[in-house]
């Protein structure tokens, strides 16, 4: 099977997600083509082609594409899909904005943040920020899914590198324009495919005291998240948020500091190797899913435990 | 200025869901239902442009059997002006859904539709983008700032991007998503819920709308979890680092 993956990028660096769809895409078919849309993202393309399996490379460099606006990427999306079996997309913000508009197009069905591949059509995927895992099976010619990144490993290996072919399509206008764009550029790991993730939650009260759990992230060598709560209430920006509707870690050690753990912040971070949970209150509900509960008052307990780890 | 919000009927946010036995679905008898959280967001907006002057209609409308009608008496005492009830006792799948809604937006000529980024159930996260597709609109997902501009007839929509915030303009009509922190739901008042039974309230058959709804997709089973212990307390810094490093290994 012919399966083509939609790479998320940045014009210069490829996105760790795309590693992990391309296994994804590895158990689907033997033929697996990466396609590289933007403008001026040849680096891009040359990355991708060096990713172990794969097959070819399509461009499409175009003024375009420059904000990857889903209209006009859904369209070339939908004009690359004869002969494939499978569209792959990251189940990131740019994946999920762009793949149920391909799939539309193609009056197909889309399957969202597939967890498990069990056979060339059939799929499970969480619902219920969760809370049931759902069986389907694609009764379309194409399978068009969304990858959660956590759930398939990434590809390490490099290859030398496969064919890069230039995409030779009418490009649509878009009737979307670019505006601006806030980015927290940040030296800390990547939230989503971080070995380790520290969040705080409400219970660090401010934005100043969230500064805490930057300090034992720095200490660890960790990424920050933050619950709901906190991004509410402004300690931190929204590209922290992990849960149901944030992003989704699964990290070797997951450290939830003043987090009550609502059933969807839990969604986000049930798959971590192991979950430590700082909290004052015995009750919370993240200690229902802790490997490691210390139940104190974080303002002690945070500050100790950065200085023990420089120690 | 017409504004279509969809909203959808589903369990609960608070309610712990299971998984029914035969692993043939979820629990959803003797449950309590909600409006899906994010399509309140998307009646709030829509609500706000209304009382801005910038929009002179605000329309609900749902998809499902009689149940939603509980949904859209919602939406209505909310502040929406009418709502559009298409009945059906099938459970659609998002491209299906897209395609009734479709159909209403074609019957409707709305400026703008809004709808919640995803159900709380199924999590799938993509009728609005099928939606703007089927009507070759342009869309703006996860919206958490929207400024509409009625003499250019033009939306300003921020979008929470897992890169941070993304700032875009739309022509209209358009298709936006709501995320959660576009705005803050009211709450019905009394007066409100009283008034709402006399707004109107329009029945169409799924079946009527002349959309060919054939089956994508099929459920095979629905299985709970796997579930996580709870491990154990440690009673010091000293005692947790001990255990990370000795028992977990992970620093």
């Amino acid at each position: 099977m012919r399966v083509l993956v939609l790479v998320e990028h940045d014009h210069a660096h490829i996105h760790p997600s795309t590693a992990h769809v391309l296994n994804a895409a590895r158990a689907l078919g033997d033929e697996v083509i990466l396609l590289v849309a933007g403008a001026g993202c040849g680096a891009v393309a040359e990355q991708a082609a060096k990713l172990e399996g794969v097959t070819k490379i399509f461009i499409a460099d175009d003024v375009a594409y420059t904000h990857f606006f889903a209209d006009n990427v859904s369209a070339l999306v939908a004009m690359c899909s004869e002969g494939v079996g499978a569209i792959l997309a990251p189940a990131t913000t740019f994946g999920k904005d762009i793949l149920p508009r391909v799939a539309a197009k193609l009056n197909m069905t889309q399957v969202s943040d597939v967890t498990q591949i069990i056979d060339s059509d059939t799929f499970e995927h969480p619902i219920y920020a969760g809370n049931a895992i759902e069986t389907v099976r694609v009764l379309d010619e194409i399978k068009i899914l969304t990858i959660r990144t956590t759930a398939f490993d990434a590809v390490v290996d490099e290859q030398p590198p496969c064919a890069i072919e230039v995409l030779d399509v009418a490009v649509e206008p878009s009737k979307i324009a670019f505006i601006d764009a806030s980015s927290s550029i940040s030296e800390r790991p990547d939230l989503s495919s971080a070995k380790r993730v520290v969040s705080g939650g409400r219970g660090l009260q401010s934005t100043e005291h969230f500064k805490l759990i930057e300090d034992l992230a720095d200490a660890l060598g960790a990424a920050v998240g933050a619950s709901r709560a906190a991004v509410d209430a402004g300690f931190i920006s929204n590209d922290h948020q992990v849960g149901q509707t944030g992003k989704i870690v699964a990290p070797n050690l997951y450290m939830a500091v003043g987090i009550s753990g609502a059933i969807q912040h839990v969604a986000g971070i049930k798959d971590s190797k192991v979950i430590v949970a700082i909290n004052k209150d015995e009750e919370a509900p993240i200690f229902q899913v802790a490997d490691y509960a210390l139940v104190g008052d974080l303002f002690k307990l945070v500050p100790e435990l950065i200085e023990k780890l420089k120690a | 200025m017409k504004v279509l919000v969809a909203v959808k009927r589903v369990v609960d946010p608070y309610v712990k869901i299971r998984v029914k036995p035969n692993h043939q679905g979820v629990e959803t008898e003797h449950v309590k239902h909600a409006m899906n959280p994010f399509d309140e967001i998307a009646i709030e907006e829509a609500l706000r442009l209304f009382e801005k002057n910038l929009v002179t209609e605000v329309v609900a409308v749902s998809i499902g059997s009689d149940a939603c009608l509980e949904t859209l008496r919602h939406a209505l005492a909310l502040g929406a002006h009418r709502a559009i009830h298409i009945k059906t006792d099938e459970v659609f799948e998002s491209l299906n859904i897209a395609k009734l809604l479709h159909a209403i937006a074609q019957k409707e000529s709305p400026d703008l539709v809004l709808l919640g980024k995803q159900a709380i159930d199924g999590d799938n996260n993509q009728t609005p983008q099928m939606l703007a597709a089927l009507l070759d609109w342009p869309q703006a997902t996860f919206a958490s700032a929207l400024v509409l501009d009625s003499n250019t007839h033009k939306l300003t929509v921020t979008r929470e991007v897992d890169a941070g915030l993304e700032t875009i303009s739309l022509d209209l009509p358009a298709v936006v998503s709501t995320d959660l922190r576009l705005n803050e739901p009211r709450y019905a008042s009394l007066p409100n819920i009283m008034k709402a039974k006399q707004k109107p309230l329009d029945i169409v058959l799924a079946s009527d709308l002349g959309v060919l709804l054939t089956k994508h997709v099929e459920v095979m089973s629905v299985k709970p979890p796997r579930v996580r212990q709870a491990g154990i307390k440690v009673a010091s810094v000293d005692e947790l680092l001990e255990k990370l490093r000795h028992e977990a290994k992970v620093l």
